[in-house]
């Protein structure tokens, strides 16, 4: 199988869209989110979406199918909350480590019966590593701005068990996503390079940060250049932009990204902004439209959608990319 | 690899090459190319090298220690370095929470950070809380190759860049082969075995002092800029820093010398390839304005150009130190030329020997007055041209008066004497500050000025009316009027004089001078009333240019149409400007008041409520109060206390007039020539009908005198302000009636003025000026002193709301203290009406003898009145400018007419057209 670095030299890969967003159709209940496992667990657990891989697997899939036939060359893991850090929310701390094999092992099962049909085409799970709930650069406390809630170290320990996790299940990427706080992410990366020291593994890692507002810096302060340089210090396979905006908003960050890096760039932007009502209006048609500035600028190697997108969204993105050329960069061969 | 078009390897060697660059962050990016300018790196950030910073550090005072890197920033640093290394604090929290607070000040966090420490904890600490890139100061061979590649691991891991010190397991690196040896090793290590990205690396290759007498260190400079040079060409990519104060270290002391070799040694490093550093910006000379024989001295030293260059430069070192005690007792200029010792002693202000100097003058001339159109001129263009040429500064021209003045007392019988023709002088200029206002530092400041440039001042004083202006005017047949004022009703008895001049037919010129005027004002509401030339003079040294400029044949008619248009287009564009302002109605405004939510628990009743009186106040107490920074600018010397005291330009003279300062006070304090009085009070108050304030004052029995409450009106400010700002007005601090929560406030007046004017007289009729206005300056910093001491007495007992508070004087200085006193007349509340209302309730006059002319300024001048208020959420404002809506409901609630509502508050209402 040809590695990612060499496909993305060749065409623009596609990411999936938004798992929130499918799992909501199910409408899954309190009782659905427990299964027979967690029937007496101490709290709440609806809306713990990770936990679906254990408790709901097949829906898990099923949204993964779904994506992969309109056309997703990269898949992501059900496991954006899948730290201790957030899961300590359902006091499912201890579970960490499972959901993350589990979640990957899943995605990875069903992109591999996907490769198999069509060999050009592989298919690639992405192992999604989420901001958590925490950051470690702004304090919660308005009266005392030198307090922080999180340190480097638990963030670096949280997400170490994570990616292990991730890794172990089968996933071939780690998407560090939907960065609002610089430093959470260098903690991540900061445990990934541990890790692939002590399992003397090699795998491509994926940064996308999160420009929060049209101020176009990161809820932590940065510009999109100042999140570049910060996070330049690894071979990374790509550095991008996802969630918080739509399509066009992100266009001129997304520029910065693809002019003064080296690394693929990849986005995945929501479906628009959201209503009064906090759901996503942009249709297929409507986000490809959008997304083809991005294109015919040359701005991306990857391109998929965050909240409010779906197969649909997925699939017009897919057709779209078809006509056009990747972005060149300069890549790291390999990441040795 | 195939299948590449050749677009797109073009596009990858040119992004290859930007990726070359040493990139760092904050929240803002800095990419340093060989384009960029010399990377300068703030340092007072820095426990061990601002006594200051670890002062505030030892304290726990990190808000302060925040301001430290803010100026940093403001003044055009790039990266600040920080530094906690000190035995006495626990450097690594230290680091850590100064570190989390600069990341909550989005202003100071634009910048990368330069983590410095010799102890890997701490940097390792420090790594964990920056989101950005930062520099790590910095780590070194030291401790071997093990200890120091495990180092650069982790650095690259936390991605920072790093600065490598010449220092090996030997020592440091003192001579050029072993900078150029440790550099080489360190760089092959970094890039070939960690994989560290060379553009990443920066060298310190050891900055080390020159001319310390020791033979061994005579090429420590060249070896630095050679070594640079090297490392620049042979290992790529990288950069090169230092720490340039070091380099001067030997001549501490001397900052004339230091100045001049730093920018000797840093125009050199930075030609070799040093591309970044630590330098303090007020210790760095131009480089082209080093004299010619000074830069011979220091490049020869730094060059290492002469084998005696030490000893030369230390030779001629103490000529550039010796000046200054030179004054004092080198008296080998007495044997100089007549004319020489006139002019020395009117540029120096040496008042010693100029009697017999004028008396030997005066001998040797056929008429006395020549001593004066002579000598005495002669010596005083001196002094006009140096001053004029930025070369001297104001209180050394005062100085330069008194010797003149001195002079010229002891010409005049001679001259009365000989009397058969009128002196001629350069033109006779009508000095006054205004109907109602007292304050005349400045004019006597522009006076002086003037009279040493040979022009006839009539100064008719303070409080003057304009009849009593204008008459003089004519019957003096002046050539020039000069107003000052400083409160702002002079600004409309400014207005009403220049439409007198228009009414009565006068031509001469009019200039606008004192501390709330503006060329704003003058252009916009007093030179449009007047046909004649009206000119605003911000400070003295433009004083006599001006008049020059106005009187003078041959430049008036150029200079006064070119004043008259400058100012037309000024007062265009001002209104222009102003038109696009937008304002709210009142009733929107005040919809949109300060909304504080207000719970019985916020209140805190003052321990003493009624009115106290203190008499004959101990002035002594006030002294650390002093908040000397308006002081200085008082003379026109502006920078901030101490600092401006090293300040490389003003700082010789602000230390000589702050030394005279000093002397005075001391006098002041022995002699007691002054009295300090203060009359204050606490009452009940709360908010009515929106925007006023009522208080009930106590009966003798201490019982609320509900029958005699009086009223406080506030303005509101009716600008249109961003979503969630709101418009305040000083009600909003006060509980409002219907809240149904008793609060309360305060109101003072103190006064350090009484004995001034007395002591003032004295001096001018020793034709001391210097002196006299020297002692209302200090009698003014005295009052406002007073009126800090007695607003902290306030805070810790006689209301006792803050009674667990401990603050220095800077922070007393930064009012970062709860609870506010601003005062009638300032922005705040503009109104100076409200002073009655003071004067009433506290009984100022009876009680302490403070008086209000009818312009209500305060007499004695040296006083302070205001009120207290205390909740958490007050706070200073501007006003700002009010509309016609306010205006007359203002008047209303005042109960007088919009005519007269509109007089007090002209300088506060928006633009009509």
């Amino acid at each position: 199988m040809q590695s990612i670095y060499e496909i993305l030299e060749k065409r623009i890969l596609v990411l999936d869209g938004a798992m929130g967003t499918m799992l909501q159709r199910y409408e899954f209940t309190e009782e659905d989110f427990r299964g027979d496992r967690f029937k007496d667990w101490a709290c709440p657990l609806k809306g713990n979406n990770d936990l679906l891989s254990i408790t709901q697997p097949e829906a898990i899939e099923n949204v993964h199918r779904l994506y992969l036939e309109a056309g997703a060359d990269i898949i992501e893991t059900n496991t954006f909350s899948g730290t201790r850090i957030a899961m300590a929310d359902y006091q499912m701390e201890d579970l960490v480590m499972e959901l993350n094999f589990e979640s990957a092992r899943i995605a990875k099962q069903v992109a591999e019966e996907f490769t198999l049909k069509n060999p050009d085409k592989p298919r690639f799970v992405a192992g999604s590593m989420g901001p958590t709930n925490k950051t470690a650069s702004m304090s919660p406390d308005v009266n005392d701005p030198g307090f922080r809630a999180i340190s480097f170290e638990e963030l670096k320990d949280a997400y170490r068990e994570q990616a292990e996790g991730l890794i172990k299940g089968g996933a071939d990427l780690l998407l560090v996503e939907t960065v609002f706080d610089t430093l959470n992410a260098k903690a991540a990366l900061f445990a990934i390079e541990e890790l692939k020291e002590e399992l003397q593994v090699d795998i491509p890692v994926m940064v996308s940060g999160t420009i929060t507002d049209a101020s176009g810096r990161t809820l932590s302060g940065q510009t999109a250049e100042a999140f570049l340089i910060s996070v330049s210090h690894l071979p990374l396979l790509s550095v991008g932009l996802n969630c918080a905006l739509g399509a066009s908003q992100l266009t001129p960050h997304l520029q910065v990204l693809s002019d003064k890096s080296d690394f693929a760039v990849s986005a995945h932007p929501n479906a628009g902004l959201p209503n009064a009502f906090g759901a996503y209006d942009q249709t297929p048609e409507q986000m490809a439209e959008q997304i083809k500035e991005y294109l015919e600028k040359g701005l991306v190697n990857i391109v998929g959608g965050c909240c409010g997108t779906t197969p649909d969204h997925i699939r017009a993105i897919a057709e779209l990319v078809k006509e056009y050329e990747t972005r060149s960069f300069f890549a790291h061969q390999s990441a040795n | 690899m195939t299948g590449q078009n050749p677009n797109t390897i073009n596009k990858q060697q040119i992004a290859s090459n930007t990726k070359r660059y040493l990139h760092l962050s904050g929240l803002e990016p800095l990419v340093v190319t060989p384009e960029s300018n010399f990377i300068n790196v703030g340092e007072r950030t820095n426990v061990s090298g601002s006594r200051k910073f670890l002062r505030l550090i030892k304290e726990g005072n990190y808000e302060e220690a925040l301001e430290v890197a803010r100026h940093q920033v403001e003044g055009g640093a790039q990266i600040i370095d920080v530094n906690m290394d000190d035995g006495l604090i626990d450097g690594k929290e230290a680091m850590v929470r100064y570190l989390n607070l600069i990341m909550a000040e989005p202003d100071i966090a634009r910048v990368p950070i330069m983590i410095d420490s010799s102890k890997w904890e701490i940097i390792e600490a420090a790594l964990q809380v920056v989101q950005g890139k930062c520099v790590v100061n910095s780590i070194s061979l030291k401790e071997g190759e093990e200890e120091f590649i495990r180092q650069a691991r982790l650095i690259r891991r936390y991605g920072a860049a790093v600065i490598i010190m010449a220092f090996d397991e030997v020592g440091q690196a003192d001579n050029f082969q072993r900078r150029i040896e440790i550099a080489k090793r360190s760089y092959d290590l970094l890039v070939n075995k960690v994989k560290f990205p060379p553009e990443d690396i920066i060298f310190d290759l050891n900055i080390f002092p020159v001319a310390t007498g020791m033979e061994e260190h005579r090429r420590n400079a060249v070896d630095f800029i050679e070594a640079t040079a090297w490392v620049r060409k042979n290992l790529p990519y990288c950069s090169v820093s230092g720490g340039v104060s070091n380099v001067s270290f030997s001549f501490r002391g001397n900052t004339v010398v230091r100045e001049a070799m730093h920018s000797v040694f840093l125009y050199h490093a930075i030609k070799a390839g040093m591309n970044m550093g630590i330098v303090n910006p007020a210790l760095l000379e131009v480089y082209d304005d080093i004299p010619k024989d000074l830069l011979e001295y220091v490049e020869d030293v730094i060059l290492d150009r002469k084998p005696d260059a030490t000893e030369r430069l230390l030779a001629f070192a103490e000529t550039v130190t010796g000046k200054s005690k030179e004054r004092k007792a080198d008296l080998g200029w007495r044997e100089e030329p007549l004319q020489n010792r006139i002019t020395r002693a009117l540029v120096k202000g040496i008042d010693q020997f100029i009697e017999e100097d004028v008396e030997e003058a005066r001998q040797a001339v056929p008429k006395p007055i020549q001593v004066i159109e002579g000598h005495l001129m002669e010596g005083m263009n001196v002094v006009g041209d140096l001053f004029g040429s930025g070369k001297m500064f104001l209180p050394q021209v005062v100085k330069s008066a008194r010797v003149m003045k001195k002079a010229v007392a002891y010409l005049l019988p001679f001259i009365e004497a000989d009397k058969d023709e009128n002196a001629r002088s350069a033109g006779k200029i009508l000095m006054a500050t205004v109907k109602g206002d007292v304050h005349d530092i400045g004019k006597n400041i522009v006076s002086v000025v003037l009279g040493c440039n040979n022009y006839e001042i009539v100064d008719l004083g303070v409080m003057v009316p304009p009849e009593k202006i204008l008459q003089t005017a004519r019957e003096e047949n002046v050539d020039m009027i000069g107003l000052s004022g400083l409160i702002t009703p002079s600004l409309d008895e400014m207005v009403f004089l220049a439409k007198e001049m228009e009414r009565q037919e006068f031509s001469v010129p009019l200039l606008i001078g004192g501390a709330t005027t503006s060329k704003a004002h003058t252009a916009v509401k007093i030179a449009p009333h007047y046909n004649g030339s009206v000119v605003h003079v911000n400070d003295a040294s433009r004083a006599v240019t001006v008049v020059g400029d106005l009187l003078q044949e041959e430049t008036s008619d150029a200079y006064k149409s070119r004043i008259k248009t400058e100012y037309n287009d000024f007062r265009k564009k001002f209104l222009d400007r102003a038109k696009a302002k937008s304002y709210l109605s009142l009733e929107k405004a005040r919809t949109n008041k300060l909304k504080i939510d207000w719970k019985p628990e916020m209140i805190c009743k003052p321990k003493q409520l009624g009115v106290e009186v203190w008499d004959d106040f101990d002035l002594n107490l006030l002294v650390p109060y002093i908040d000397w920074t308006p002081f200085f600018r008082s003379w026109d010397l502006h920078g901030k206390f101490p600092d401006i005291l090293e300040d490389s330009l003003v700082g010789e003279q602000a230390s000589d007039l702050f030394d005279d300062a000093q002397e005075m006070l001391k006098k002041i304090l022995e002699e007691k020539w002054l009295k300090g009085r203060a009359v204050f009070g606490l009452f009940p108050a709360n908010a009515i009908d929106q925007d006023d304030i009522e208080v009930t004052p106590l009966m003798g029995s201490g019982k609320p005198d509900l029958s005699n409450t009086k009223r406080f009106l506030s303005l509101r400010q009716q600008g249109a302000k961003k979503a969630g700002v709101p418009n305040i007005a000083l009600a909003d601090f006060i509980a409002p009636r219907e809240s149904g929560i008793q609060d309360y406030m305060g109101c003072f007046c103190v006064s350090a003025g009484f004995g001034t004017e007395e002591k003032a007289k004295q001096f001018e009729q020793d034709h001391d000026d210097y002196s006299s206005i020297m002692i209302k300056a200090l009698a003014d910093r005295l009052a406002e002193a007073f009126a800090e001491y007695l607003h902290q007495q306030i805070r810790l007992d006689y209301w006792g709301y803050a009674a667990g508070e401990k603050l220095g004087n800077d922070q007393l200085i930064k009012e970062s203290y709860q609870g506010i006193r601003p005062a009638p007349g300032y922005p705040a509340c503009p109104d100076h009406l409200e002073k009655l209302t003071i004067w009433e309730l506290l009984g100022v006059e009876e009680r302490i003898g403070v008086s209000l002319t009818e312009s209500l300024a305060m007499w004695p001048a040296a006083s302070v009145s205001g009120y207290y208020f205390a909740h958490e959420q007050s706070r200073y404002f501007g006003l700002g400018k009010i509309k016609e809506d306010q205006l007359s409901d203002y008047a209303r609630r005042r109960g007088i007419s919009e005519e007269e509502a509109r007089k007090w508050l002209a300088p506060n209402l928006a633009e009509n057209e």
